[in-house]
């Protein structure tokens, strides 16, 4: 059943084994070729010519998290949406409509995130 | 290479980065690094997916999950100002339950192994839509049910998205005070009579 599947999906193993053969490559190339010669300086972590601040892990701005929870919605929004446009031949105006429906919905959502400012940065 | 062997191959390679990088996302220290794992997890079982013939299951957990929800877990990892050792030295008290759901799961699975095995019927009772869209691809086959027989569970999904929405608004959109923003119709609709005054200023007083 599935050995046909896999005919299909060759060309995306053999662009995944090359994909990792490349980085393997470059980095362990650069790791055995290079000279190694750690010091505390090296190793420290370069912050544009200043001495770092603080640890990379700080707090940031609760916005971030809002901008991502929203694309996660309007993502999963997509997804609903691929097999709706295959299969919308064969399921008729029921099918059409109720995706409508499902749309609205969100396009509520959208326009109170809208109004709300959400979308806004400032 | 025997055509057989190919699928038998790649399932246990898949399986095993799997349940590998899983572990790793309990016992690395940086929980970046766990979330990284789990990333790699999350690829490993879109590959399980894909050997099963759920390419639509497939790709959309790697759309999903990879490129939405593992975002998600790295930005709460890194906006929780936690100190992660100091949170790591309780867990040892937490084993027993652990292992009791551990126990719980494992038993499960094994039911469920047991019933597949002895039940001659069982192989009948699969609930797939391929099955009566035989000829029709995967997504097809999703499509073909979701929207008209399952519509009430697909509307349901729709006003849990907007729950979703509405709450995260709520509970992290915040008023800044002095911001300063350009209000186009309150530009348009300044009179000049409004704002401005005119005066007669006495020679040698000033305006107060």
């Amino acid at each position: 059943m599935s050995s046909e599947l896999i005919q299909t999906y060759f060309p995306v193993f053999v662009f995944l084994l090359l994909a990792i053969g490349m980085s393997g490559v470059m980095i362990g190339l650069s790791f055995l070729l290079a000279k190694q010669k750690p010091d505390a300086e090296k190793l420290s972590p370069y912050e544009c010519g200043f001495d770092p601040f603080s640890d990379a892990r700080h707090k940031f701005d609760v916005r971030f998290y809002l901008v991502s929870i929203l694309f996660i919605i309007f993502d999963l929004e997509i997804a609903f949406l691929f097999p709706w446009a295959v299969s919308l031949g064969a399921i008729g105006m029921f099918g059409f409509w109720s995706m409508m429906v499902f749309l609205g919905v969100l396009t509520i959502g959208f326009i109170y995130e809208w109004r709300k400012g959400a979308l806004e940065w400032e | 290479m025997n055509a057989e062997l190919i699928p038998a191959v790649l399932f246990y390679l898949f399986a095993g980065v799997l349940v590998l990088s899983a572990m790793m996302v309990v016992a690395s220290r940086n929980p970046v690094h766990s979330v990284l794992f789990l990333i790699l997890a999350f690829f490993n079982a879109a590959g399980l997916f894909l050997l099963l013939g759920a390419e639509f299951a497939a790709f959309i957990l790697v759309i999903v999950y990879v490129g939405a929800v593992a975002v998600l877990f790295l930005f709460v990892v890194m906006m929780l100002d936690i100190d992660f050792e100091q949170l790591r030295k309780g867990a040892w008290k937490s084993l027993p339950v652990g292992i009791l759901v551990g126990l719980v799961l494992v038993s499960q699975m094994v039911m469920t192994a047991v019933n597949w095995q002895s039940l001659p019927t069982a192989g009948s009772s699969i609930l797939s839509p391929a099955a009566r869209h035989a000829a029709a691809t995967n997504t097809q086959a999703v499509g073909a049910i979701l929207y008209t027989d399952y519509v009430y569970p697909f509307q349901i999904a729709g006003l849990i998205l907007l729950v979703a929405m509405i709450g995260a608004i709520v509970l992290t959109l915040r008023d800044r005070g002095g911001v300063l923003r350009q209000n186009i119709n309150s530009q348009i609709t300044r009179k000049a009579s409004d704002v401005v005054e005119v005066r007669k200023v006495q020679k040698g007083a000033g305006i107060s």
